[in-house]
């Protein structure tokens, strides 16, 4: 038996993570996303100091590493008598801090958008909220499409650290497979080839964002130095 | 005044509004009547444009009130606290707005500029706003620019969709802010075309521009500001060949 043939017994179990992998990846991508838009919106348009503190929170979410952040969740809550499971702890820290990162790309791109559209649907009779999903948001997306997507695949990744807070995700049944039969070399690379395809994919949406962006006159091509 | 009269389409009352300090409109007062084009004109710097912006309260005065058709605008019935976003929003859906630099929505095709705020403001179906997107744009003449994006269009066309655009809203009033002033010379025609058109329909309109031939023929009255004031206003024969103040004749003497 060659270690690939007890890599192909084990399958089940690989696929099984990376399902784990996909679904932690997806719902947190989803949720984040949401999340950072709400935020933005608050900054943006916020009254008083909500806006502001709500600004420091992200700067603060963003500087702090994934991995400790998780085992604060997961480890260190507890002593403070706030316990979730693996998996919400694992959510809580995807979502919450990719939402801080996505967050910031908007903020980023909503400042390069000319005060002339914002005008615009407002004389128009938009409501903040209906101007912000309608023209604003839409653009964000499509001007940022690139940033987005390598924050998308920075979030993929960052599932994998959640096998130290004991979720089962692609990185943990790798690394149970090897460490049973120590086949670190095949284990690994296979869960390599698994997030690599991800990640392919990944680059394909956001490659159809960007051609969608291009027939608008917004794409990045346009915007490249011509000699 | 009789109170049982039709109350103007825009009445802006004393209205004065400073940016850091510095007063940029002085106890300024306009009325409106439903079917009048009304110019705005005076000196670059003279307050204008943000006379116009206060209309749709774009701008917020710091003292005055403004009314359209009748019901005042920015501030609740108490007189005091500001309108909630979704009633100001509702207001602003009757008072139509054109741009400068055009504002068009890059990411929308040209009939989705016409058609995105009567279907996502006013909930009209959407075959019927394209419908009438469709007419309006021909009307204007850009109909066969229906699907094309603001990128690809010239600045002429570009106001001709933000014309479009406003009309869609079927307004009490249309608000013109210099919608000639970024665009080429021999562009300019086009877009006055179209506005000499609807003020010949009897569409209400406050222009602001620096077009003296449009403002003579056009016009129903005009207001001329200098320095945040109001310092004529007159029929547009009067004002061009009779001005009644020094300040006015000079601001004349330069498009003689």
């Amino acid at each position: 038996m060659t270690k690939w043939d007890i890599l192909w017994n084990h399958r089940e179990m690989i696929l099984e993570g990376f399902k784990n992998t996909l679904i932690l990846f997806i719902v947190s991508a989803v949720a984040a996303f949401l999340l950072s838009s709400l935020i933005v919106l608050t900054i943006r348009t916020g009254r008083g100091p909500f806006g502001r503190v709500i600004r420091i929170v992200v700067d603060g979410m963003r500087m702090l590493p994934f991995l400790i952040y998780a085992y604060i969740l997961y480890y260190g809550l507890p002593s403070l008598g706030i316990r979730f499971d693996a998996w919400t702890a694992g959510f809580i820290a995807l979502i919450t801090y990719h939402a801080a990162y996505f967050a910031e790309i908007l903020r980023g791109t909503w400042a390069t958008l000319s005060t002339g559209q914002a005008e615009a649907a407002r004389a128009h009779g938009f409501t903040t909220f209906k101007m912000y999903r309608r023209i604003i948001l839409p653009q964000l997306v499509l001007r940022a499409a690139p940033v987005l997507g390598n924050q998308l695949i920075i979030c993929l990744k960052d599932t994998a650290f959640l096998s130290i807070i004991t979720v089962r995700e692609l990185t943990a049944a790798a690394s149970a497979v090897q460490s049973q039969y120590f086949i670190p070399f095949e284990a690994f690379i296979v869960a390599i080839g698994l997030y690599w395809v991800t990640s392919m994919s990944i680059e394909a949406l956001v490659a159809r964002v960007g051609f969608v962006a291009e027939s608008k006159g917004l794409g990045y091509k346009r915007d490249t130095v011509r000699r | 005044m009789d109170t049982n009269a039709i109350p103007f389409a825009v009445e802006v009352r004393n209205v004065s509004k400073s940016f850091a300090g510095i007063e940029v409109l002085r106890d300024v007062s306009l009325n409106v009547a439903h079917g009048q084009t009304v110019s705005v004109l005076g000196p670059s710097g003279s307050g204008k444009s943000t006379l116009l912006r206060c209309i749709n309260w774009l701008e917020e005065p710091d003292r005055g009130e403004i009314f359209i058709a009748g019901v005042r605008i920015g501030v609740r019935a108490d007189g005091k606290t500001h309108m909630a976003d979704r009633d100001l929003a509702q207001m602003r859906a009757r008072i139509g707005m054109v741009f400068q630099s055009f504002n068009l929505w890059p990411h929308l095709s040209v009939v989705e500029n016409v058609t995105e705020a009567p279907i996502h403001v006013l909930g009209i179906a959407k075959d019927e706003a394209v419908d009438r997107a469709e007419k309006l744009l021909e009307k204007v003449g850009i109909g066969e620019k229906r699907n094309a994006y603001p990128y690809m269009l010239s600045g002429g066309q570009k106001q001709r969709v933000g014309i479009a655009r406003a009309l869609a809203m079927n307004p009490e009033v249309i608000l013109f802010d210099e919608p000639t002033s970024a665009l080429d010379p021999e562009l300019v025609g086009e877009v006055l075309a179209v506005m000499r058109a609807l003020a010949e329909e009897g569409m209400t309109m406050v222009v602001v521009s620096h077009e003296m031939d449009f403002a003579r023929s056009v016009s129903d009255e005009i207001v001329f500001i200098d320095q945040g004031s109001v310092v004529e206003r007159q029929s547009p024969e009067d004002f061009f060949d009779r001005p009644q103040t020094a300040r006015a004749r000079q601001f004349l003497s330069r498009y003689a």
